[in-house]
């Protein structure tokens, strides 16, 4: 099971919280997935509601451990910011680092994002930086200091899948020793087991399973394509060639 | 004075951020705060004093991705 800062987490998939149809749902996709971590995030309670106290309820009831985000961020202030009220509110200091760069596809700032990191790893987070797939990139962000990579699979919420592959493949070449998790872009399972075929330590899905038809399915879905993927690749999968090689023997056939 | 809370201008007479979230009903809820962009820890609520035209943000536990 993959490592994170030391922290050894029940499941190779993680699951985002948000846009599922009720509590009760989202509930349930936990519990069907056994998913070990749950992100979340910080924001304003609206017109004097509860809706955050009830939500912190839940997440405590699901017994997972919490990964607060700083999505929405676009600046390196407004991420640190954010970043220490989310430690105080859920009282850890990991903290999934999003910096966004790009309004349309939400794409990582890789400049801010290195620059929040080194100003959080020095105020002592443990950062999970959002970032895309690149090698240069990724390893600036270990140089300050992060010690888990979160590389896109795609752009958030787009379901698209893995927009580079040889990209991740290469991630996880450099890096062998660092956890690895593909976090956004993912739309099905079999992504997923690409992902951990690849040799990655997790996937992180929150869409994919929020908004299909029944979530709870899906999760569970994810939560056995991750798991079949990551055997698969400690099995030691078969390199592909281009021509065919006969696989029933050829030696003793009858001559007909 | 006149201060902004979540974005919305208040109208307040309290002196502290902490008397600020008891006037709000905030204050034993779990919150975090931020004062003109900067984090407010919650021990230091007491002593952080408020003046006319500051931007304060109060957040709860929200769900994520």
């Amino acid at each position: 099971m993959p490592v994170f800062y030391g922290t050894e987490v029940s499941s190779q998939l993680m699951l985002g919280t948000a846009q599922y149809p009720s509590p009760a749902i989202l509930a349930e996709a936990f519990r069907r997935s056994g998913a070990g971590i749950a992100t979340v995030s910080v924001r304003r309670e609206a017109g004097g509601g509860r809706a955050g106290q009830d939500f912190w309820t839940l997440i405590k009831d699901l017994g997972v451990i919490v990964l607060p985000n700083t999505a929405g961020c676009h600046s390196v202030r407004e991420a640190f910011t954010t970043a220490q009220m989310a430690r105080e509110l859920f009282d850890t200091d990991w903290i999934k680092l999003e910096v966004i760069g790009n309004a349309d596809n939400l794409q990582p700032d890789p400049f801010g994002l290195v620059e929040a990191s080194r100003r959080l790893v020095d105020d002592g987070f443990r950062v999970f930086p959002y970032c895309t797939d690149d090698l240069v990139l990724c390893e600036t962000l270990l140089t300050v200091g992060c010690q888990v990579l979160m590389p896109w699979g795609a752009p958030i919420g787009s379901g698209m899948g893995l927009n580079n592959p040889y990209g991740l493949r290469a991630l996880r070449q450099n890096f062998p020793e660092i956890p690895l998790v593909v976090d956004a872009g993912l739309g099905l399972p079999s992504q997923a087991a690409r992902v951990m075929e690849m040799g990655y330590d997790s996937v992180l899905v929150n869409t994919a399973v929020a908004k299909a038809g029944d979530p709870a399915a899906m999760a569970e879905s994810f939560a056995k394509a991750v798991e079949a993927g990551a055997i698969a690749y400690g099995a030691d999968p078969m390199e592909p060639r281009d021509m065919a090689s006969p696989s029933t023997p050829v030696l003793g056939k009858a001559f007909l | 004075m006149k201060i902004i809370v979540n974005g919305k201008e208040v109208e307040t007479n309290k002196k502290t951020l902490a008397e600020l979230l008891d006037e709000l009903g905030q204050g034993n809820a779990r919150v975090a705060t931020a004062v003109n962009e900067a984090f407010v820890p919650a021990k230091a609520r007491m002593t952080q004093n408020l003046f006319a035209g500051d931007r304060i943000e109060i957040v709860t536990p929200r769900q994520g991705g």
